[in-house]
């Protein structure tokens, strides 16, 4: 593979990687903490596969020549983070975390569902094996977004505030990656822009059943180039601190 | 993973070693072994060299390390000098691929077996699974995620009690 387009490769593993690190994180801080103890089990789970779909994007890298899994997730700093500024983002109440949840669970599936058909085979079958058990996450997200979206005035109110506050940093997760149009060209992966309105098409609807109203708003971007919000540096300062802590290598 | 042996293995063919990982089981799952649950995709022998084609169930399962150091241990056992344990992703690992004796042993530890896992998951594969105690199709799903990965939870009604389901993946 010409060095540019392999550059280009790991820039768009890198981005599904720190999307994957950094939610798996977030969603990780609600465990012990979940409004009921059905919902705490769910979250950590969740946690758990998006910490290892982020292995599995990283563990690609590293065979394109980057650093180990390990050292990507623990030894960057937030510049290197190539994360969709959404899923840095504090973890807020349950209403954000599930709007988030839901948002980055249907924009997976787009993506996902494109890359299977990825000119890069071992991509093509990494996202064929992640989206089969993605239907889980797309389920239980769902779910909690049309049984909290009407479910009381309080529930809605909370709901819809997520959702204002979600969606510009949602749409950031189409920005594309440096190089894209060499990824594009060898039938590597799609344009992040061609994947938006097919995942408008699967959240709108459900969005609408659950009562809530989809904000007219400018893409928050950045993110696929390391620049971010002032939330990243504190989520990496805890999510780093032990790995960086120098207690020793062996455990 | 990558293991060095100290050789003297005569005898290596892929059928001596699949019986050998018969010994290996799921940590969280400790009848059942990851032979009869299809995790095991391909062994390839070349001399004193081993390769395994280990096909994960679902990716961020945290027992994935335990196993794949199991399988070193095994095939080194056997004399190999050279283990390397391969993830394969194509065709990606469905609970289809687990056989009867596999199932047998989930309904024997209370988790009712996994039905044929449609293309797409949706809430009518996880509707009226038998209850592993009692067999009743008078069930319903509590929660889609449960102690490990491949776990959800459910409760029946017939003998009021809660239960473990195999995920259809």
């Amino acid at each position: 593979m010409p060095e540019p387009l392999q550059e280009a490769l790991g820039n768009l593993l890198l981005a599904m990687a720190d999307d994957e690190v950094l939610l798996g994180h977030r969603d990780a801080e609600w465990v012990g903490h979940a409004p009921i103890l059905e919902a705490d089990i769910a979250i950590a789970s969740i946690a758990q596969d998006e910490i290892g779909h982020a292995l599995l994007w990283y563990s690609l890298l590293h065979e394109l020549g980057w650093p180990d899994p390990d050292r990507m997730a623990y030894f960057r700093d937030p510049p290197e983070f190539r994360n969709a500024t959404l899923v840095e983002l504090p973890g807020g109440d349950w209403a954000f975390t599930i709007v988030r949840q839901f948002l980055f669970d249907f924009a997976e599936k787009v993506r996902l569902e494109a890359l299977m058909g990825s000119a890069y085979a071992p991509l093509a079958d990494a996202a064929a094996k992640v989206r089969r058990e993605e239907a889980y996450h797309l389920l239980h997200s769902r779910a909690w977004v049309v049984r909290l979206g009407d479910a009381t005035a309080e529930s809605h109110r909370r709901m819809q505030a997520a959702l204002d506050e979600a969606w510009p940093h949602a749409l950031g997760l189409f920005e594309p990656v440096p190089g894209e149009d060499r990824l594009v060209e060898a039938g590597i992966a799609p344009p992040g822009a061609a994947l938006r309105p097919r995942w408008e098409e699967e959240v709108r609807p459900i969005l609408e059943a659950a009562s809530l109203v989809v904000p007219e708003a400018e893409p928050v971007v950045g993110g696929r180039w390391g620049r971010h919000t002032e939330h990243l540096a504190a989520l990496l300062a805890d999510f780093q601190q032990v790995a960086r802590s120098g207690l020793g290598e062996t455990w | 993973m990558v293991s060095e042996g100290a050789g003297k293995g005569p005898t290596l063919t892929p059928e001596v070693i699949r019986a050998a990982l018969e010994a290996v089981k799921d940590p969280e799952i400790p009848t059942v072994s990851i032979v009869d649950l299809g995790m095991i995709h391909g062994v390839r022998v070349d001399g004193e060299e081993v390769e395994v084609e280990f096909a994960p169930t679902f990716v961020g399962c945290p027992a994935l390390h335990v196993i794949e150091r199991e399988i070193v241990e095994q095939v080194t056992a056997l004399g190999a000098r050279r283990v390397r344990v391969r993830r394969v992703y194509r065709p990606p690992w469905t609970s289809d691929r687990m056989n009867e004796r596999a199932r047998r042993a989930l309904q024997e530890l209370g988790i009712a077996p996994p039905r044929p896992a449609p293309a797409e998951i949706t809430w009518a594969a996880l509707e009226r699974v038998p209850c592993p105690f009692c067999g009743s199709t008078d069930t319903r799903m509590e929660n889609l995620f449960g102690p490990t990965s491949c776990r959800a939870l459910f409760y029946c009604h017939a003998c009021q009690q809660p239960f473990e389901a195999f995920k259809p993946l």
